[in-house]
């Protein structure tokens, strides 16, 4: 296997709030491989987003981050700003979830996807202003070329993310960072989107990962997926194994609040009890008072991410039973 | 609605406010009460005097009918004589009023000199020291009184180390542009306070917003980020706030042209105050909010240009 | 109970100190504010004098502390007849709606159209100078503040379930208004009631500086300024010292405005 084009190591993320530091990710490690699509799904609060806006520096002055995430063999959190900001929206390109607010009101739709095509290509006016039509025609917007001079209130939703994943692409980025591209829309065209996303992330070849509390979702889209709790990562593995064998109580509770076998684009249906709060370190497993497979040791000793099966890892210390059961 | 809809519609409800405007002024100078006819003469009002001064004065018609002459006369641009220096008041605030233009556009000018980049800085270095020094120093300004910040910019600049001259007015643009610039630093200090409170507090919320986040990701350069998406946005509720705030600009350089002895019209309005010149402060009070009104359709209009989704 | 902030103590603190003036000039006061003392004309600071002594040799500081009693009345004479103006309109014109909210709305935009100051110079010139003519300009015009926002909270409450329960049992129109209402929306009006009172020490003491506010010999900051005004090159003192309280003063009434709206959690 080849190297992987991003991988993160021990990630975490503290924010400094009024009420003492919170620990949104704590010790988080992944990779993305080339053409991949990672999706991270978790309950809100699991430290997913944090996640994905860390690894390109989109993190405010109040967190404070650490960890490696290497990309192509350079640590993006010790880059200097000016290296950076090419692999921004050059390298590594994000959309996120609300596109009324992702958008800047203010300015024309052309003029958001023009700025990046100045910041990383070389084109002319001319040339860029074909090639923000081509990308508006690339995502399914109609009448590119009036298009460009609207602003984004005169978008409908759907339409309002499909621009911004026309921003996204401007620059031919080698990886894709969703924060919850399709929270926001209507059903309907939920799908249309993610079918869009999936079609020109293998068309352009890309790599993406994709975060969402949707298990629909990850079912549908990913080749991977990165189970979080409380900022902390509980199990890795192919979307087919994860699914079929979870081997986290976590996932496995998870997966058996959807209501039904197959019901793919269900909303969760919360496990009983709260998630924990993440203002003080929590000494064991974070999942144990809420989990039925609870050992005496999971609240004391933290479980660490370990492979039980080819390609798929978890911090679960009853995972063994768990594959026991599945093999059983 | 369209942006030309939207434009010809808000030029037109300048009508009505016109009118109101001029029904106010009327409706204050009559129904206020005091005989202005007896205050202006005094003791020496004979019955003769008083008759012929309230004749000039048309006071002697039925409210109907000078309301009726009053609005004509407005509209043939006839605000009546000053009592006391016999001349038009239309000529003297012709006069006086080029001098009050320019005093509070340099004003404004200079407030947002000062507030804006320091609004930046306070809002980029929010809570640390650079931020706690510039807030306390506005503070001040807030809680300053114009004609204090007037008399102590003469006593440093002016008796002191005599930089600036103590009051008057110019003949030349440049001379002016000298004599004006104490008045004016005095008018913009607390203004400049009220704009730079404002603007970091917009500053910091769109610093926030989503929009900012997400041209970062885009790897365009920090300084487009910071001018064409925090500057720009923040700036728009910056704009409507000095157009909602040329009114008070207008009331500051009444006590400052006092201070400074500037023959602008707010001068002009606290001598005739002193000398009971009614026509001239009915006829000031009048002109001073049909040009705040103008002013807030200019801010409307500016507005509508820098932001897209206003005329929606 | 969250703690008091450090702007609000010191807020506190400086309003403490012109309450005390106020209140009791004569005990403060090292001399007596009217004593000529032809021995110390136009005398710049000193110990004897710290705020130095005007062209009569009267003392600064003792002229400044007396003068404190008449900018206390102003901050609260010139905030309370608005105020109370303003809440009873906006109270009214939001429970009932209607034509009265039409009326009211276009009053409003006319009276912002005026410039606030010489909307009041105008009146001030009408009626003539004066203390009290200048409480009956300053209501006439900033009563529609207090309005407006008294209007706006009214219209928050009126949806509340207990305007519903009360109605529902009956009770009069007057006692849900005041009994129910009013003590509900007024929070946010009495906040704005203090940051006001920092405004109206600043307007009063430039009204008094023009001539139009407080009469000498009434003793009023704006007016020992004005009084300054004709020696500042000479005695900047006479001017610049009682300027430097004032300033004190609004910053007294600003800081504890700011702080109880943040205490009391009133967005503005």
């Amino acid at each position: 296997m080849s190297a992987p084009l991003l991988e993160i190591s021990d990630l975490k993320v503290t924010f400094a709030t009024p009420r003492g530091a919170v620990h949104a990710v704590d010790g988080v490690s992944f990779s993305v491989g080339r053409g991949e699509v990672l999706g991270i799904v978790g309950e809100s609060g699991s430290g997913k987003s944090v996640t994905l806006r860390a690894i390109p520096r989109l993190l405010h002055a109040n967190a404070t981050v650490s960890g490696q995430a290497t990309w192509q063999g350079q640590d993006l959190f010790a880059m200097d700003a000016e290296t950076l900001r090419r692999v921004r929206g050059g390298k590594i390109a994000a959309i996120f979830q609300e596109p009324m607010s992702a958008l800047n009101p203010v300015l024309p739709i052309g003029q958001q996807i023009d700025e990046v095509l100045v910041a990383h290509t070389t084109l002319d006016r001319a040339a860029r202003r074909r090639r923000a039509a081509e990308l508006l025609g690339l995502v399914g917007i109609a009448s590119a070329g009036t298009r460009l001079d609207q602003y984004p209130h005169e978008f409908s939703g759907g339409m309002r993310q499909r621009a911004m994943i026309a921003i996204a692409l401007s620059a031919n980025p080698e990886l894709l960072l969703a924060d919850e591209p399709t929270t926001a829309l209507d059903v309907t065209i939920q799908d249309q989107i993610l079918k869009l996303m999936l079609r020109l992330v293998a068309e352009l070849g890309m790599s993406m990962v994709l975060v969402t509390h949707d298990l629909g979702v990850i079912a549908e889209t990913c080749d991977r997926v990165a189970v979080m709790y409380a900022g902390r990562l509980c199990e890795t593995g192919t979307v087919v194994d994860v699914f079929e064998r979870p081997l986290h109580a976590y996932t496995r509770a998870l997966l058996q609040s959807m209501p039904g076998e197959g019901a793919a684009r269900a909303q969760l249906i919360p496990i009983p009890g709260q998630p924990p709060r993440i203002d003080k370190p929590v000494p064991g497993c974070a999942f144990a008072p809420r989990c039925t497979l609870a050992e005496p040791r999971c609240g004391s000793e933290r479980p660490l991410l370990r492979a039980l099966a080819p390609a798929h890892e978890t911090a679960c210390h009853a995972g063994e039973r768990l594959l026991a059961e599945a093999g059983a | 609605m369209n942006r030309g809809t939207w434009l010809v519609s808000r030029l037109l409800q300048i009508i009505p406010t016109f009118i109101l405007i001029g029904l106010a002024v009327f409706v204050l100078a009559r129904l206020l009460p005091g005989n202005v006819v007896e205050a202006l003469l005094g003791d020496r009002g004979t019955d003769e005097a008083v008759a012929r001064l309230t004749a000039q004065l048309g006071l002697d018609r039925s409210i109907p009918v000078q309301l009726l002459q009053y609005f004509r006369a407005i509209l043939e641009g006839d605000l009546g004589d000053s009592l006391a220096l016999r001349i038009k008041v239309t000529t003297l605030i012709a006069d006086r009023l080029p001098v009050t233009g320019m005093l509070t556009l340099m004003a404004i000018i200079i407030a947002l000199g000062m507030a804006v980049p320091l609004a930046f800085v306070a809002a980029l270095n929010a809570n640390r020291w650079p931020d706690l020094l510039i807030r306390w120093v506005f503070q001040l300004g807030l809680s300053s009184p114009v004609f204090y910040v007037g008399l102590l910019l003469l006593t440093v600049f002016a008796a002191g180390l005599r930089w600036f001259p103590v009051g008057g007015y110019g003949d030349t643009f440049g001379e002016k542009l000298y004599h004006l610039f104490l008045p004016a630093v005095a008018l913009a200090f607390s203004f400049s306070a009220v704009v730079m409170r404002n603007l970091r507090a917009s500053i910091l919320a769109v610093l926030n917003a989503e929009y900012v986040d997400f041209a970062r990701a885009k790897g365009i350069a920090a300084r487009l980020v910071l001018f064409r998406h925090v500057l720009r946005n923040a700036l728009i509720a910056t704009v409507t706030l000095v157009g909602l705030h040329i009114g008070s600009l207008l009331g500051g350089a009444v006590v400052t042209e006092s201070v400074f002895a500037v023959p602008g019209v707010g001068r002009l309005m606290v001598d005739s105050i002193f000398s009971r010149d009614y026509p001239v402060i009915q006829a000031l009070t009048l002109v001073l909010a049909l040009l705040v009104s103008l002013a807030f359709l200019v801010t409307d209009i500016v507005q509508m240009w820098l932001d897209p989704r206003v005329s929606r | 109970m969250r703690r008091l902030s450090g702007p609000l103590i010191g807020g506190i603190v400086l309003l403490g100190a012109v309450v005390i003036c106020a209140i009791m000039p004569n005990v403060l006061a090292p001399y007596d504010p009217l004593g000529f003392d032809f021995g110390a004309l136009l005398a710049p600071p000193t110990a004897a004098h710290p705020f130095g002594t005007d062209q009569f040799g009267r003392d600064m500081l003792s002229r400044t502390i007396s003068a404190a009693r008449i900018d206390l009345q102003i901050a609260l004479f010139a905030t309370l007849f608005p105020c109370a103006l303003g809440v009873l309109i906006g109270l009214f014109v939001g429970w009932y709606g209607g034509l009265a909210d039409m009326i009211f709305g276009r009053l409003v935009d006319l009276v912002v159209t005026f410039p606030f100051l010489v909307l009041v110079i105008a009146i001030v010139a009408i009626l003539g100078p004066g203390l009290v003519n200048m409480y009956i300009a300053i209501t006439i015009v900033g009563w529609v503040a207090y309005a407006r926002l008294m209007h706006a909270e009214v219209l928050v409450q009126k949806s509340g379930e207990y305007v519903a329960a009360a109605r529902v049992l009956g009770y009069s129109t007057p006692r849900i208004l005041f009994r129910h209402i009013l003590p509900n929306a007024i929070r946010p009006v009495l906040v704005y009631l203090v940051s006001d009172m920092a405004l109206v020490i600043l307007l009063g003491s430039s009204l008094g500086y023009l001539g139009l506010g407080a009469q000498p010999p009434e003793a009023e900051w704006g007016v020992l300024i004005a009084d300054g005004k004709n020696f500042f090159d000479q005695a900047p003192w006479i001017a610049l010292c009682p300027g430097g309280v004032i300033v004190l003063a609004g910053l007294g009434f600003s800081l504890t405005g700011d702080g109880l709206a943040e205490l009391m959690d009133v967005k503005r």
